[in-house]
């Protein structure tokens, strides 16, 4: 069981294999094997919410999943979602509001509102602070940041229409 | 925004057409962190670079018998392990005391445990090797001997004669004692209708930081230079420190700042452990990283605030306060931090307490004692929160035992606007605050007395809500009173240069640094406005000895109230010199030129006469075309420190509306509002956040913020299951208001506004739920108000 096992991923779009440690978790494949250190450590016991993704469509805590549980999946990560576009309105949201200040809870801050989103597109202001309540920020004291999502939810909502 | 007094003629730099002063406009740099693609130093990677773990001890006091780390040397991967007898031959100890805290005293502390750790976490080795994963399995091979001492842990006990004393060559357990008196205290109680006397607890608690600290340590052999990237908040500082421990000139350290995953005061300070990688980078002759993992952050990230406070305070029935006293007992750790040290909390309680208010009766006493537990020092507003907590714990008690409304004791004491500029009885000078301004701001703002109507309409419902208030002071802007004139070799002044590039664009150096607060956006926003120029032609450099002037960084609220004004200056200083060769050029003369929307115009009729990169072409490639004798100086530098006033007081209102469940002590914020006065505003909205985030993080202490020690000195919830904190889901909308009174110490007019959130929050809390357990005639002291807390105090446990 400690012998490296050889994993496929497709990870923002990109096939990858690789040779890795069963006991390494998905974050620090990401962050090591990948460098795509948008996803962020900040407790590795899943508490903190700074290292989400998305994997099969899902957001999970990438500390809390090894990465050959990963094996065949479809990774999403915030460097992936920012080039694709997907989030440029909650990010341009979050940056008129101003609804980050360090910037390291960010990126599990905007996968966890786009889940949201995808989810449930005219969330109650409480709602959204219910979906976010995985994700810790020190700085803002969050007011900025649910504001962003419900300013972003709501030019969806009116694109729709 | 509701100027208490205006001055516009000391405005007028800043007052020019396109001016982003007191403008919304987004930081420069968000898009970099909003697309992950942020620079932490927690990401970095170096050529070579080997990680550190530090094997940590498991006692809270204990002599070290031995090491043997034979086996983990023999671990695959590993470089080195190092203990601390090994390491001390690299980094010399340090004592952490200032020549202006008085009688303060520690005793030597070493990067890496030598002999002897004193609490839980103190590192006894250093294991390197390539990976952390490496570094990680090599330290369960290293075998250390401990022979446990016994722990001092209760403050209450520190001074008593039976318990061990932790530092033998000290003498005692107490590290440092101030007393104060000043004016008639025992007259003033004598002379007093009603005394009230309460004992205040707070919780020990810490920044948690989401990015642990983090450093890499680079040494270059060759060039006898070591290079330290670090999240920090004072490169300046910590380029001091590592030389002067390391043996090296300043000039051989340098330091670089890049993204910092938040800092709030727990990365002004110089961790054992990063001396430690630094000394290890020299001694190995490769970059060595360390990043702390949560479990260790908790156990070695300073803690703050474990204080205990007995008060009291005198009153009249009509409401005037007559005195008010504290003896505040503190416990700091086995160490006085370094460079800071660990008495300025208790100093700030001794100078805060009764601030706002007008009495001159004071008497107080703080005693700052050593214990085995983690090291204490300071963090997001500084004493504030627990001179706060006291002060208007007391006034609400006051106003509860007389009967009278809690606005209205505080409209009868605090003190008069126009009273200015004026003294506290602790000695503190203040130059224009706003209390009654900021007072009356607030209760419009929270419509209070239908607010009050609403909660006696559900008291009748069996539904429990509390208004709490809390006014407070802040110290912001500090200047050299603060470390300076103790012996610390940490700036009290910034730098900042601005230099007009080849095709019209500016770079500006400055020395505060960005921590998320918005130092880089405020910069531009001051140096765009002053110059003439749109802001996105404006690119602000920081965090790096090596680039840029010399000074202190950004903490105790001084990056926009001092590195503004600097770069306030500096620029004034550039646009002189631009428009007296734009009048060589243009054969005109400075008076009748100004700078608008990036080009020279004339003043009289806005007529554009020469783009700004049209005359950087010319100074820079034709100066052959000037007049013989002209040298443009499309550069200049400023500094800038407050003089006048040792710091800059602030001041401002908070208010918590809050339910408590009294079958399960839980505690709803319903509401939160807040004025405060901050002088000058740059950025609304930067303002405005920074309120918000030092609220919550008041909020956390208020609530559910506390690192739990058993008797043996063990921290049993080092992780973030276990210790508390403010989530999305518990946490009120905050409102946010203004009165502003600029200081007329500097052309800017900002003060800080960086910890006044953190100030009073607690506190506004404390006594809202006070005022909702009204009806059964109990109050509570204490923070953090848990559920067990609250229900103890009603009786239901």
């Amino acid at each position: 069981m400690t012998a490296p096992v050889t994993i496929s991923v497709t990870v923002n779009g990109e096939r990858v294999e690789a040779h890795v440690l069963p006991r390494l978790h998905l974050a620090d494949f990401l962050r090591e094997h990948l460098k795509l250190t948008g996803t962020h450590l900040g407790c590795e016991h899943g508490v903190c919410g700074a290292c989400t993704v998305r994997v099969g469509g899902e957001i999970v805590r990438s500390c809390l999943m090894l990465a050959v549980q990963a094996n065949g999946a479809v990774v999403e990560t915030i460097e992936g979602l920012s080039d694709s576009g997907e989030i440029a309105d909650l990010q341009a949201a979050f940056r008129d509001r101003n609804a980050l200040q360090c910037g390291f809870c960010t990126p599990g801050m905007l996968m966890a509102a786009q889940d949201l989103l995808r989810e449930n597109p005219a969330p109650a202001r409480e709602e959204i602070r219910e979906h976010l309540s995985g994700n810790y920020c020190r700085c803002t004291g969050y007011h900025a940041i649910i504001d962003a999502i419900e300013t972003t939810a709501r030019a969806r909502m009116e694109l729709k229409a | 925004m509701s100027p208490v007094r205006s001055n516009p003629e000391r405005l007028s730099v800043l007052d020019r057409p396109n001016s982003y002063i007191g403008k919304t406009v987004p930081r420069p740099n968000l898009d970099r962190l909003l697309q992950g693609r942020g620079s932490y130093v927690s990401d970095m990677e170096l050529p070579r670079m080997a990680h550190v773990v530090f094997l940590r001890s498991p006692y809270a006091h204990a002599e070290i018998v031995s090491i043997d780390a034979a086996a983990a040397r023999r671990m695959p991967g590993v470089v080195a392990v190092v203990t601390g007898k090994e390491l001390a031959d690299v980094i010399t100890p340090w004592i952490g005391v200032l020549s202006h805290l008085k009688g303060l005293k520690s005793a030597p502390q070493s990067a890496i445990a030598v002999d002897r750790v004193c609490w839980q976490g103190e590192a006894v080795a250093a294991i390197v090797a390539t990976s952390r994963v490496a570094a990680e399995d090599a330290a369960e091979h290293v075998a250390v001997e401990y022979r446990e001492l016994e722990a001092v842990t209760d403050m209450r006990t520190a001074l008593d004669p039976a318990t061990p004393v932790i530092h033998a060559s000290l003498g005692d357990n107490l590290a440092f004692e101030r007393v104060l008196d000043a004016g008639a205290v025992d007259q003033a109680f004598a002379g007093s209708d009603v005394v009230v006397e309460a004992e205040f607890i707070f919780g020990r608690h810490t920044g948690v930081t989401l990015e642990p600290r983090s450093v890499v340590a680079d040494w270059d052999a060759a060039e006898a230079r070591l290079t330290i990237y670090q999240g920090t908040q004072a490169p300046h500082m910590v380029q001091n420190i590592a030389a002067l421990h390391l043996g090296l000139r300043e000039s051989q350290v340098r330091v670089v700042c890049k993204d910092v995953g938040g800092s709030f005061g727990i990365k002004v300070h110089i961790y054992a452990d990063e001396m430690a990688t630094y000394a290890l980078a020299k001694l190995l002759r490769r970059p060595i990283k360390f990043v702390a993992d949560r479990v260790e952050s908790f156990n070695t990230d300073i803690h703050a605030r474990d204080h205990r406070c007995r008060g009291k305070i005198g009153v009249r029935r009509d409401g005037a306060i007559t005195a008010f006293e504290i003896d505040d007992l503190t416990g700091i750790g086995p160490y006085s931090m370094y460079p800071r040290t660990s008495a300025i909390e208790a100093n700030q309680v001794v100078n805060l307490v009764g601030g706002a208010y007008t009495t001159e009766n004071y008497r107080a006493r703080a005693r700052v004692v050593f214990q085995n537990k983690n090291v204490m020092c300071q963090y997001r507003a500084v004493g504030h929160p627990i001179a706060c907590s006291v002060t208007e714990g007391l006034v609400d008690l006051a106003a509860m035992k007389i009967g009278m409304d809690p606005v209205e004791i505080r409209r009868r004491n605090l003190i008069a606007d126009d009273a200015y500029p004026c003294a506290s009885p602790s000695g503190l000078r203040f130059e224009q605050l706003s209390h009654h301004a900021s007072l009356a701001k607030i209760v419009e703002m929270m419509n209070y007395e239908a607010l009050r109507a609403e909660q006696v309409a559900l008291r009748k419902q069996g539904i429990h809500r509390g208004i709490g208030i809390a006014s407070f002071i802040e110290v912001t802007n500090p200047s050299a009173a603060f470390y300076g004139v103790g012996g610390a070799k940490i700036s009290s002044q910034d730098g900042v240069a601005v230099r007009l590039d080849a095709q019209g664009s500016v770079i500006c150096q400055t020395s505060i640094t960005e921590q998320g607060q918005g130092s880089q956006s405020l910069t531009a926003q001051i140096v765009g406005s002053v110059l003439g120029v749109s802001m996105d032609r404006v690119r602000v450099i920081l965090g790096d000895t090596d680039m840029t002037p010399y000074g202190g960084g950004t903490w105790a609220s001084r990056g926009a109230g001092i590195g503004g004004e600097a770069a306030l200056q500096a620029t004034k200083i550039l646009r002189k010199n631009i428009l007296d060769v734009a009048a060589v050029i243009l054969q005109s003369t400075p008076a009748e030129l100004d700078i608008i929307d990036n080009a020279v115009v004339n003043i009289g009729d806005g007529a554009p006469r020469i783009e700004l990169d049209e005359l950087a072409r010319i100074v820079y490639f034709r100066p052959d075309t000037l007049p013989p004798g002209i040298q443009p100086e499309l550069m200049a530098t400023r500094h800038y420190v407050p003089r006048e006033y040792p710091f800059a007081f602030t001041n401002g209102v908070q208010a918590a509306w809050v339910e408590v469940d009294t079958d399960t002590g839980f505690v709803k914020l319903l509401k939160h509002w807040v004025v405060e006065d901050c002088g000058t505003i740059i950025n609304p909205q930067l303002v405005d956040e920074q309120i918000r985030g030092g609220v919550v993080q008041g909020l956390g202490a208020a609530l559910f913020e506390k690192c739990a020690y058993d008797d043996r000195g063990q921290l049993t919830n080092a992780n973030m299951a276990d210790y508390l904190v403010p989530m999305s889901g518990e946490m009120p909308d905050i409102d946010v208001g203004h009165v502003v009174s600029p200081t007329r110490e500097s052309e800017l007019g900002a003060k800080g506004a960086g910890e006044a959130g953190t100030a009073g929050a607690a506190a506004a809390v404390a006594n809202a739920v006070n005022d909702a357990l009204q009806p059964f005639g109990t109050t509570i002291t204490e923070i953090p108000l848990t559920p067990q807390v609250i229900l103890t105090a009603l009786g239901r446990i």
